[in-house]
């Protein structure tokens, strides 16, 4: 009844900007940018509506300016570089990402929160454009706490993973840059579904994605079955993640790592890669040097302080 | 050719982007928070302006410095204030830091295909009283930071915050332990220490200083009344207050 007597009125202040608008032709401004849906700006009209360059081929324009792995020298460096991985087992999903953001050789973040908790049952992981997957899955967030209010019943794993991945393909070509897992626990268990920007989307038991995610595997197919105990499986994200941070110049810095159960997702900790290479997560640590420091002659043992100082 | 037409193939580009140098800078107190920036403008070697701010006041409690591109950052920063002040007409209160924060994300994103070229950092105080800070990549990722350095001297600048706010790579005296927040004067200290340095070894930094600080309601100035010049530039004095200082630097 409201905006049916606003459509109508003569006076007011939207009637004024209505005007105004319709003088003017203006695009970017519209009524919800006053109130309270302010917030979510090219998402005020219910559809996001992107400004675009006049050229005659506008991601060609983008790829011109933007940084690709390819071009380090171009102006605007977006953030890049990452470990990511997931797992299904019997005890839920774990979920393990590193920290460290890089534009070019330059570390630009050391504390980047690469799991984007969508809401207490589903986590999305951010690999490639920072802002593309931050924003993105935030946008997923809406659409799902949107599902739940008009189903009465969360959304399941697979169908939030699909509105993802049908989402992004509607962009292809446009230069997005992002490789997810969504995770989380639906009616069906503990679920991981991979969705990247070219619109692949796969249903599976294991993943890890990023520049780290060669090494990460090694480790996580080794060490990986379904009957891992819950304190198994999370030191087998977390070790996992370690072994990319050790040997992957563009990730490290420290891991965190995710474990979702029946009842949601759970913050199990932050772990510096250092710290774990050094001392682990219980006083022994992961480096090799450590871990076989007196096993060889061509290791051998410290010498016993004393003994140091007399020479 | 006397047809019109070209002799050699012919390249044409659309390059709206420049980049115009200078740094920002911005570390979150207890209860406090400074933002700062140099005031030199250039384009490659020569000098535009000696006077041209990147950092600006969009509340009581809600300081952006920008740096870049600086006509882009200069239309994002009027874009920005003008979407609080409609907030400020539809609410009759400011926006709070993380809203506006998130506020910055989406303008940023808008222009996800055709980006503005610039790095925000976002600087005031939260409701709940504490300083943050809000740092951003051209198009719209986001984090909350204790402190973070921006622009030509980032490189030069934030291993420096990293060691002095941080503590990182510092072995303290045992028995010692390192306080969680620093004093006020400290921190203007470790700003005023950081733009010294850059302008020394960085062509693109120099001439001039701002610092703005934001002191959380009910706080008392303590920390600011020794410094030279503190002018205050708050509207609403039962909240929280803003305050600028000014330093020049060297101009070679």
């Amino acid at each position: 009844m409201n905006s049916f007597v606003s459509r109508f009125a003569s006076t007011g202040h939207d009637v004024e900007l209505r005007k105004a608008r319709e003088a003017f032709g203006d695009e970017d401004e519209s009524l919800e940018m006053w109130g309270s849906q302010a917030g979510f700006g090219p998402l005020s009209k219910g559809v996001p509506s992107f400004s675009v360059p006049a050229v005659p081929d506008p991601s060609a324009f983008l790829r011109l300016h933007t940084d690709d792995h390819a071009d380090p020298s171009c102006r605007i460096k977006i953030k890049h570089g990452t470990t990511t991985l997931a797992f299904r087992f019997r005890g839920g999903v774990i979920v393990a990402v590193d920290s460290r953001a890089t534009a070019g050789s330059y570390i630009a973040s050391g504390t980047v929160k690469k799991v984007i908790e969508i809401n207490p049952y589903l986590l999305g992981t951010m690999a490639g454009g920072a802002a593309d997957c931050q924003y993105w899955e935030t946008y997923l967030g809406i659409q799902c706490r949107l599902h739940e209010l008009r189903n009465r019943e969360r959304i399941s794993v697979s169908a939030a993973s699909k509105y993802l991945s049908n989402l992004v393909y509607s962009y292809k070509g446009m230069g997005l840059s992002m490789g997810t897992m969504i995770c989380g626990w639906d009616k069906t268990g503990p679920a991981v579904f991979y969705v990247d920007s070219d619109g692949t989307r796969l249903k599976g038991d294991v993943f890890s994605v990023g520049s780290g995610s060669t090494f990460a595997y090694g480790v996580l197919d080794q060490g990986y079955h379904w009957d891992l105990t819950d304190e198994e499986a999370q030191e087998l994200g977390r070790r996992s993640i370690y072994a990319a941070g050790h040997r992957d110049a563009y990730s490290g810095n420290t891991i965190n790592l995710y474990h979702v159960k029946e009842d949601g997702w759970k913050f199990i900790g932050n772990y510096d890669v250092s710290e774990m290479h050094y001392e682990g997560p219980a006083g022994v640590g992961y480096g090799y040097e450590i871990r076989t420091a007196g096993k060889s002659s061509a290791n051998p043992p410290p010498e016993p302080e004393s003994q140091t100082a007399q020479t | 050719m006397p047809d019109g037409s070209y002799a050699h193939p012919q390249q044409r580009q659309f390059n709206p982007y420049t980049e115009n140098g200078g740094t920002i800078l911005a570390i979150a107190g207890a209860d406090f928070t400074v933002i700062a920036g140099d005031t030199r403008q250039s384009e490659g070697y020569s000098i535009q302006t000696r006077y041209a701010p990147k950092v600006f006041r969009l509340t009581d409690r809600a300081v952006l410095a920008v740096n870049g591109f600086a006509a882009d950052g200069n239309m994002f920063v009027k874009k920005v204030k003008q979407r609080l002040e409609w907030y400020r007409h539809a609410h009759a209160k400011d926006m709070p830091l993380r809203a506006i924060a998130r506020l910055i994300q989406t303008m940023l994103y808008a222009q996800r295909f055709f980006p503005y070229y610039v790095y925000n950092i976002l600087g005031g105080i939260e409701e709940d009283g504490s300083g943050a800070v809000y740092s951003f990549d051209p198009v719209g990722s986001y984090e909350r930071e204790a402190c973070r350095a921006a622009g030509a001297a980032q490189s030069l600048v934030q291993p420096f915050l990293d060691n002095q706010i941080y503590f990182k790579n510092q072995q303290l005296p045992p028995g010692q332990t390192r306080p969680l927040h620093l004093s006020l004067s400290d921190v203007l200290s470790i700003v005023i220490d950081s733009f010294t340095s850059a302008t020394e070894r960085h062509i693109e930094v120099g001439d001039g200083l701002e610092i703005y600080v934001v002191l959380a309601k009910g706080r008392g100035p303590q920390g600011l009344e020794a410094v030279r010049g503190a002018q205050e530039l708050t509207t609403n004095a039962e909240g929280d207050r803003v305050f600028i200082v000014r330093r020049e630097l060297k101009k070679d």
